[in-house]
């Protein structure tokens, strides 16, 4: 295992370092290696991409804070227009610059100003020859913020002409960020997943303190065994750990198994995880709803999940424009004749030929249809006389409103809107029964 | 028409208290579960609501003000149109939470200036600063003053966020805004809320797991709509404290409209608001129907042109035929014997809504349980029916009777007695005798029970009789034998019992459930117009331009204009001549044919003997009238200019319907 070895920091910070990012040690040393001394011009602009949470937030975090470099976070999500994002920089960088708060509030609404405003920021600062490091965060958002953005981040060292490093951390590859207009290449660098054998080893460190760290480990083991199939997210896997660990402790609270006693609570807790992985982990029921259950220690057939309410109820002519819908967005256009118009009777006997030219066309998705197509279709399979009134006009946008049809094409056509039907022949089936 | 205000009013708190009820349980478990937060979620309630979307905007004014009141001083509701990007939700929402912060603190502190809104950084920071000055500001005040309309709130209150319609936020607006809160949860409270219409399936429809894996959800299911109908029917329809009924055709279409077409109460409301309206003011007499105790001072007051027009009713005339002669000619001149009789028949009236109710309500217990529910489920539909016509004579009656007879007792006993009790909990004077008389029906079952126990013995030892019998013969006898004493048997104690007990029901319906055309006096109390109410709610906008088109004389008020068969009328306006040529032709109309059979019907008018000379050539103000007519129903939105052929116009109707 590689030692975190750099001249310029302490060794103390370096150790520290270590302990607090686990199975990261070889990007951390790569990053220490471009970052170079305090005072040193670094790379213009490092992109880093992994897979969500592979611990490229948490390690620049803590990297930057355990060797306290100068720094900026920001998450793009949260500052959703380019301004914003510009000012909260410039608002970060002078509170650390000065340390207490700052009585005027910047504006900043172009790029232009930014560089201006950041010179004056970094020139007010005692360190400023020391890299000064901009981290953002979620940068795939910064792709739809105006054009210029990108590119002005990626050269902010040219740009300002101060020492500066700009760090963009995001989920997806450089591939798909690059403009057209071509720009600066940062520096890529990849996190890899979390191994099976990393997990273990990073759940493990944060222990309950009541108990021994071997004793969560084989928990953590367990755990792990249950859900590494299904989710290898690090956030997951910890929520729902902490979530179990509870039932997993009652043999040994009540006494009747010990801490080594491993086979027992593994016994104990198998049934109990699987339980879990059916609803907590697909926020079928709420995990607070889940820990109310385990306290209670009463069934969860009580308690229904979200997808047990899928029935929606409907007023009865709704129902059958839904279906009318239904039928108008996968039956094609030349049939309509054979099922509607002659046989007024048999409607048995249509709705059994339907179901074979479904199949095929389900595969191709709904089809858009007219809207005329729709009452006709409602007008000869509603038994009784409908009158076009006003009220059924609304509710077909009320359906579409409530996300059950979708409208095609451009809403404000008067003439002839165009529909699509949106559900599922399951909810079909739920609503003609 | 103060009275109908007054209606309003109640209605509205009939609806409030309904909301408030069903929303206090809702409230309790949010207090319990905000406070504790695990990791980043945020404690998020799904609230179900169902369909009627038009009733939410109610139920949500409801929940905030509730929670307001009881939890936090900061709700923001927003709505998905307000917020079509995520920088428009932070402003909507920031403004909400500010405002309504204003509103608590400007009762102490003069001082708080409010920052102008466009210069505010609408940004979740921005807010968590604003949220932590509120409550250090709500700290140290505590001790300072007192503070009546805080201390009902907690330390550190929660931030509400209502989501009103889930289903119209667009999908990356919602996912913003969860990944940003749920960054900050550690510093601001957040509680969200949403309003979803359809199934909680939406949810994961609309969020991709790793946003909603930040959420913890917990799921509401608000009162079915179908519920709220009836209990909104229970209290408004079925009550004799309202003076003003509806008749059974309007209560019909009220209920048709609420099940065919929204499921809204709202809606059903305004329906009723509108029929309180069209009775009030379409029948003179109205003024009487208002509460028992102001029917008195009013009848007193009525002028002789009101006495004739109460004569003029048709059901009072009836009941004058029916007395003797002396008393018809009193009745038809003396206008203060008049009245008086009218204040005892409104008594009479207001009297027979008491029995009919309570009534009703125990028919109604008998007919519920029955299989296959003859006279329906609901109480509604009883009650429709009641008022349509005599419900004795009907076949549903006659059978659920014939049902009614072969109930087994325990169903019946419990069934006695809760008719026992709504008729105890009635107000009406005439039921101490029918209540004694079901009362001694229960000690009947109850002396029956001691024999029966008696008749089973009996029944026993036949049994063990027959297992003597080896005889086939005999065996095939004895059986045949008992079946006979069995069927004799039936008819002893509990049979004739149960007969009585559903004779006398029957008797109880025919007394008191006649129908309320036969009453007297009713036109004053009922609405009736049933058509007119379908009319002014179900709006027919294709067959009311049908109708304006294809006969014009309807309304015009021309009878000039009339036309017999299918012919084309050649005074009518051009537009409904052009309309009618248009009916007649295919998906695609050529618009020189079509001028031309539009100057033929036009000049067939103006001559009779139409030139050869002005055949050929169409008439300039003939062409220009056809063009008006043209681009008029272009403008109705009947026709449309097609790319296809450049001559040609596209119809965008088939036929009107």
């Amino acid at each position: 295992m590689p030692h975190l070895e750099h001249p310029a920091y302490p060794a103390a910070d370096l150790l520290r370092l270590e302990s607090l990012v686990p199975c990261r040690e070889s990007q951390v040393s790569t990053l220490l290696s471009i970052f170079g001394e305090r005072q040193h011009f670094s790379f213009p602009s490092i992109f880093i991409y992994g897979h969500t949470s592979s611990g490229k937030t948490y390690v620049m975090q803590t990297l930057l804070t355990t060797l306290q470099l100068p720094h900026v976070f920001v998450n793009c999500v949260e500052y959703f227009t380019s301004r914003l994002l510009l000012e909260e920089i410039l608002i970060q960088l002078q509170s650390c610059s000065s340390g207490k708060e700052q009585t005027s509030p910047v504006h900043c609404d172009t790029l232009n100003d930014f560089v201006r405003l950041f010179k004056q920021a970094v020139a007010s600062r005692e360190d400023q020859d020391q890299t000064l490091y901009i981290v953002l965060d979620r940068a795939e958002q910064l792709r739809e913020m105006e054009a210029n953005i990108l590119p002005a981040f990626l050269r902010l060292q040219e740009l300002t002409d101060r020492n500066v490093t700009v760090v963009l951390l995001s989920e997806i590859v450089w591939e798909l960020f690059r403009p057209n207009v071509g720009c600066f290449e940062p520096f890529t660098m990849y996190f890899p997943d979390y191994s099976i054998g990393h997990l273990q080893k990073i759940l493990s460190q944060n222990h309950p303190p009541q108990y021994s760290a071997d004793f969560y480990a084989a928990y953590i083991n367990i755990v792990l065994g249950v859900f590494y199939m299904v989710c290898r997210d690090l956030k997951e896997l910890r929520h729902l750990a902490a979530l179990n660990f509870a039932k997993y402790c009652e043999p040994v609270v009540r006494g009747e198994a010990n801490e080594r006693d491993t086979r027992k609570l593994w016994k104990n807790i198998e049934p109990h995880l699987k339980k879990a992985m059916q609803t907590v982990y697909l926020r079928e029921i709420s995990s607070s709803q889940w820990e109310r259950l385990q306290h209670n220690g009463g069934e969860p057939g009580q308690l229904k999940g979200l997808s047990a309410h899928t029935h929606v109820e409907l007023p009865y002519y709704s129902k059958f424009l839904l279906i009318a819908a239904y039928l108008a967005s996968y039956n094609p256009v030349r049939t309509d004749k054979r099922f509607f118009l002659k046989h007024h009777g048999k409607i048995k006997k249509t709705n059994f030929m339907k179901k074979h030219e479904k199949t095929s066309n389900h595969l191709l998705g709904p089809k858009p249809f007219p809207l005329d197509r729709l009452l006709a279709i409602l007008y000869s399979i509603v038994d009784s006389r409908v009158a076009p009134t006003a009220n059924i006009f609304s509710q077909i946008t009320s359906l579409v409103t409530l996300q059950l049809l979708s409208m095609v094409g451009q809403s404000d056509q008067l003439d002839g809107p165009r529909y699509k039907c949106t559900v599922s022949l399951d909810f079909i089936r739920a609503i003609a029964r | 028409q103060q009275i109908q205000e007054d209606l309003n009013k109640q209605l509205l708190d009939n609806l409030v208290n309904f909301l408030s009820q069903s929303h206090s349980g809702f409230q309790e478990k949010t207090t319990e579960w905000t406070c504790r937060m695990k990791f980043r979620e945020i404690p998020t309630a799904a609230l179900v609501l169902g369909v009627n979307v038009t009733d939410h905007d109610l139920t949500f004014r409801g929940l905030s003000d509730v929670l307001q009141d009881n939890v936090t001083p900061y709700v923001a509701l927003l709505e998905a149109k307000d917020c079509p990007g995520i920088k428009n939700l932070m402003q909507k929402l920031m403004g909400q939470l500010m405002s309504c912060d204003v509103d608590v603190d400007s009762l102490e502190d003069e001082d708080y200036v409010p920052v102008s809104q466009n210069r505010i950084r609408c940004s979740m920071p921005s807010l968590v600063s604003w949220y932590e000055n509120v409550t250090k500001k709500t700290e140290s005040e505590t001790p300072n003053k007192k503070r009546n309309s805080s201390s009902r709130h907690w330390q550190s209150p929660p931030v509400v966020v209502i989501f009103k319609d889930m289903e119209s936020f667009t999908t990356k607006v919602l996912q913003d805004f969860i990944v940003i809160s749920s960054q900050h949860i550690h510093e601001l409270p957040l509680v969200l809320i949403f309003g979803i219409a359809t199934s909680p399936m939406i949810i994961h429809r609309l969020l991709p797991h790793s946003v909603s894996s930040l959420l913890c959800i917990e799921l509401f299911q608000s009162l079915s709509c179908k519920e709220h109908l009836s209990t909104i029917i229970d209290k408004l329809l079925l009550t004799s404290q309202f003076p003003f009924k509806l008749g059974g055709k309007v209560v019909q279409v009220l209920i048709n409209i609420f099940l065919y077409h929204d499921f809204s109460v709202q809606n059903f409301i305004k329906g009723f608001q509108l029929c309180i309206m069209e009775h009030f003011y379409s029948q003179p007499l109205s003024i009487l129907c208002s509460q028992l105790v102001d029917v008195k001072k009013r009848v007193c007051s009525l002028s002789h042109n009101q006495c004739e027009n109460i004569r003029r009713l048709p059901s009072f005339r009836r009941y004058v035929e029916k007395q003797e002669s002396r008393k018809q000619i009193e009745l038809l001149t003396d206008d203060s014997f008049l009245k008086e009789e009218t204040e005892k028949l409104l008594e009479d009236l207001h009297v027979y809504h008491e029995n009919y109710v309570s009534i009703l309500r125990c028919l109604h217990v008998f007919t519920s349980s029955l299989p296959k529910y003859p006279l329906g489920k609901q109480i509604r539909e009883l009650h429709c029916a009641c008022l349509e016509n005599r419900v004795w004579e009907t076949e549903e009656y006659e059978s659920s009777l014939q049902l009614a007879r072969m109930l087994n007792k325990t169903d019946l006993v419990t069934m006695v007695q809760q008719c026992v009790e709504i008729l105890m909990s009635s107000s009406g004077k005439e039921f101490d005798k029918t209540v004694e008389k079901l009362k001694k029906f229960l000690t009947q079952f109850q002396n029956l029970e001691a024999e029966a126990s008696q008749e089973q013995d009996v029944s026993v030892s036949s049994q063990k009789e027959l297992q003597k019998k080896t005889d086939l013969y005999h065996l095939q006898k004895t059986l045949l034998e008992l079946k006979e004493s069995r069927r004799s048997k039936k008819l002893t104690k509990f049979e004739m019992l149960r007969f009585e007990v559903v004779d006398y029901m029957d008797s109880l319906v025919r007394k008191y459930l006649v129908p309320a055309d036969s009453r007297t006096l009713h036109e004053i109390v009922y609405f009736n117009a049933a058509t007119v109410l379908r009319g002014h709610l179900n709006a027919a906008p294709r067959t009311a331009l049908h109708m304006a088109l294809n006969t014009p004389h309807w309304y015009l008020k021309n009878q000039a204009l009339r036309c017999d068969g299918g012919g084309i009328c050649n005074k009518a306006p051009d537009i409904c001549i052009v309309y009618k040529l248009h009916l007649e032709c295919g998906r695609l109309i050529n618009l020189v044919d079509w001028l031309e059979a539009f100057s033929t019907v036009v000049t067939a008018a103006e001559e009779g003997n139409a030139d050869a000379a002005s055949s050929d050539q169409v008439d300039d103000i003939i062409h220009a009238r056809f063009i008006r007519a043209v681009s008029e129903l272009e403008l109705l939105g009947f026709i449309k200019p097609s790319k296809q052929k450049t001559d040609h116009v596209a119809r965008l109707t088939w036929g009107g319907c």
